[in-house]
């Protein structure tokens, strides 16, 4: 990551409204220079609209977007300093993938031979060098995928743009890919902005990770932050796997709030927000920052029955019924099962969280 | 075309198949009574007497064509030389239908891509808007323009009313006239496939291009154009055929001095006057030029086409 920490594209209060449909609602972020960062959020949520603003394919209903510093609103694309990896790739069906890498190289006036030649090289860093001469549509997915993205790197954006470029490919390729993404980045020091629905693949890729969801910002933060210390029930929701707990607030000591579950259980987490006694809120536990013994290691074990154990090769889910409570998803790591234990279905057990493990949830 | 063999075990698509040859039996047979039968005929009329009240006698000449093509002096005793007259016609007819081809590339181009851009459900009404026009017959909106472009006509009135001319400037009887009439004509034949092609056009590809620093003309020229490119074809050749061989817009706006070979063509079959195997003559070199220039198109199109495969 960059260590002059400065800030490539500023987005200010962006707001892009469809008639009366508001598609982005007042989103404000900042892209650091010669950083991965990713645009997270279900299907809808807004993030091609986010990208197609800062590309200059759509115009910004209110706010601004700066780049490294300058408003942008008044730059048509093709003198924005950023580049595109398109979700269809958009290659150029008539001409061959040589030229196609060319193009951006071309139309930025370097001569024909040395545009030709700087795409051979491009070509080369993704593998594709024996299919310079052929056209788009006799290369694979993922080939075709190559291009693009050799093609919008030829020109050295300052800023990379990449609308869910994985996503039409499968499984293997996708997490081959994702390394080959990231090693560019890293050898190009180029801003990458990337966008994807794949919770996974944004934790895997990421430097930093933006959450949307319905057209708002919801969460900005390191991957690990994120994970971590969701700020609110749909971050938690969305990123990774999570215990959901609905719990009421019985008591505020040393920043932590202590709740009740129901049925006797007692469990207590911290909160970023102030919390009223008696209120109703969530708290949020990660599958693997919880172990079952079959004594109480403190006050605030939950006591409970194992319903189910599922394995599923690096580690082995089980599933809990809390006594008179909700169910429990605990994560047993293989490598793990030297200090946590795994118990026959039916074995009564508590389960007991690892510290700081519970986040208090308001919404 | 194969011969439909029976196979045993065979699906519903062999069936089809099979019977395929059948199927197409009355298309060939519309195109054999209504394409090749009179093809065949003006070919063989091409080649017969004249009689002096119009019709033929049957009996072999190459009269026609010989009259087309060369000059034997009023007498016809002359040593032969190159007839200008008819070539002449004939190379005016090529400029007028290619100038009419062009003015409506040029209007029908932006007419087409403004409809494709429209939003989905607004696109229908548009074209329908274009076509409207054409459901009265071609003679009457010729005539009508015979009388838009008159020099006392609403066109010249309203320019010399606007203080833009002093005097109404001569149209009518002009070459500009008739390209104008087959510009006209012919227009919907030229926005409605080019229409088609660019609907089907993936914009993405345009925003890939500004994307990568192309300017509006760049990518009109190296991307939108070429991937329309049939449809641009389709059209051209739509307008330019019938161009080539219309009478009425000659014969109404043009007057007697800018005589088309469809005109030509017309007067050998009219009335008492006329020459028969001469105007069946000019009908197969002019259908000739066509058959060589859509030859032409189609070699290159196949050629293209085999590129991009
Ligand atoms: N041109 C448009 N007109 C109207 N609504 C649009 C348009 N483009 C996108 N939208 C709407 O804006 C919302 C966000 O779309 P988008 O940015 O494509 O979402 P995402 O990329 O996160 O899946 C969607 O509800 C979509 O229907
Ligand atoms: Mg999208």
């Amino acid at each position: 990551m960059s260590d002059s920490r400065k800030i490539a594209i500023d987005v200010r209060g962006a707001v892009k409204r469809y008639g009366d449909f508001t598609a982005l609602n007042t989103v404000s972020l900042s892209i650091y220079d010669n950083e991965f960062f990713t645009l997270l959020g279900p299907s809808g949520c807004g993030k091609t609209t986010l990208l197609r603003m800062i590309a200059g394919f759509e115009e910004v209903t209110e706010g601004a977007i700066f780049l490294f510093g300058d408003e942008i609103a008044d730059l048509p694309p093709n003198k924005r300093p950023v580049n595109t990896v398109f979700q269809n790739y958009a290659l150029f069906p008539q001409m061959t993938v040589l030229d196609n890498v060319a193009f951006g190289l071309e139309m930025r006036g370097q001569s024909r031979p040395e545009s030709r030649r700087a795409a051979g090289e491009m070509l080369e860093l993704v593998q594709l060098s024996d299919f310079a001469s052929r056209r788009p549509a006799q290369l694979s997915g993922g080939q075709q995928q190559r291009v693009a993205l050799a093609r919008a790197l030829a020109p050295k954006p300052k800023v990379l743009l990449l609308d869910e470029p994985l996503s039409a490919l499968d499984l293997k390729l996708r997490k081959a890919m994702q390394m080959e993404l990231k090693h560019l980045q890293r050898e190009t020091g180029i801003t990458f902005i990337f966008v994807t629905h794949d919770q996974e693949e944004a934790l895997t890729m990421s430097d930093r990770i933006a959450v949307m969801s319905a057209g708002a910002l919801q969460q900005l933060g390191a991957a690990r932050d994120i994970y971590e210390r969701p700020h609110n029930m749909f971050v938690a929701d969305f990123i990774g796997e999570t215990n959901l707990l609905e719990v009421t607030v019985r008591e505020v000591r040393d920043g932590r709030a202590i709740c009740s579950l129901g049925g006797g259980h007692i469990l207590s987490g911290k909160s970023d927000q102030e919390v009223r006694i008696g209120a109703r809120v969530h708290i949020s536990v990660r599958p693997e920052r919880l172990f079952m013994s079959d004594a109480p290691t403190d006050a605030e074990g939950l006591r409970g029955r194992v319903r189910e154990n599922i394995f599923a090769g690096t580690d082995i889910t089980t599933l809990v019924d809390l006594d008179e409570g909700p169910n429990l998803v605990v994560r047993t790591s293989n490598s793990d099962r030297g200090n946590k234990r795994i118990f026959e279905p039916g074995s009564a057990v508590y389960v007991n969280m690892e510290q700081e493990a519970a986040r208090l949830l308001m919404d | 075309m194969a011969g439909g063999t029976a196979s045993s075990g065979g699906t519903a698509a062999d069936t089809y198949k099979n019977a395929r040859p059948w199927l197409l039996l009355p298309a060939w047979a519309f195109l054999g009574v209504f394409v090749l039968a009179p093809v065949f005929m003006m070919l063989v009329y091409s080649f017969l007497t004249k009689e002096f009240r119009g019709g033929v006698i049957w009996e072999f000449s190459t009269a026609a064509y010989d009259q087309f093509f060369f000059n034997r002096g009023l007498f016809g005793d002359e040593p032969p030389t190159i007839e200008w007259t008819y070539i002449a016609i004939f190379w005016r007819s090529i400029w007028q239908a290619a100038t009419a081809t062009l003015m409506a590339l040029l209007i029908g181009f932006p007419t087409a891509y403004f409809i494709a851009t429209r939003p989905e459900k607004l696109r229908p009404m548009w074209v329908f808007l274009i076509t409207i026009p054409y459901w009265v017959n071609l003679l009457i909106r010729t005539v009508s323009m015979k009388f838009m472009l008159r020099d006392n006509g609403p066109i010249n009135d309203f320019l010399v009313g606007t203080g833009l001319i002093n005097e109404p400037i001569t149209i009518i009887n002009t070459n500009f006239a008739v390209q104008l009439g087959l510009f006209y004509s012919y227009l919907p034949f030229m926005v409605l496939p080019i229409y088609a092609s660019v609907e089907r056009y993936n914009f993405s590809l345009s925003e890939a291009a500004a994307d990568l620093y192309a300017s509006k003309w760049v990518t009109l020229r190296r991307i939108l154009l070429p991937a329309v490119k049939p449809g641009v074809v389709a059209g051209c050749i739509l307008v330019f055929v019938p161009s080539l061989g219309s009478f009425l817009a000659p014969d109404l706006l043009g007057g007697a001095k800018n005589f088309m070979i469809g005109s030509l063509i017309e007067e050998q079959f009219k009335g008492n006057a006329g020459n028969w195997p001469f105007g069946a003559a000019a009908s197969m070199v002019l259908l000739t030029m066509v058959l060589i220039l859509l030859l032409i198109f189609a070699r290159q199109q196949a050629r293209a086409q085999k590129g991009t495969g």
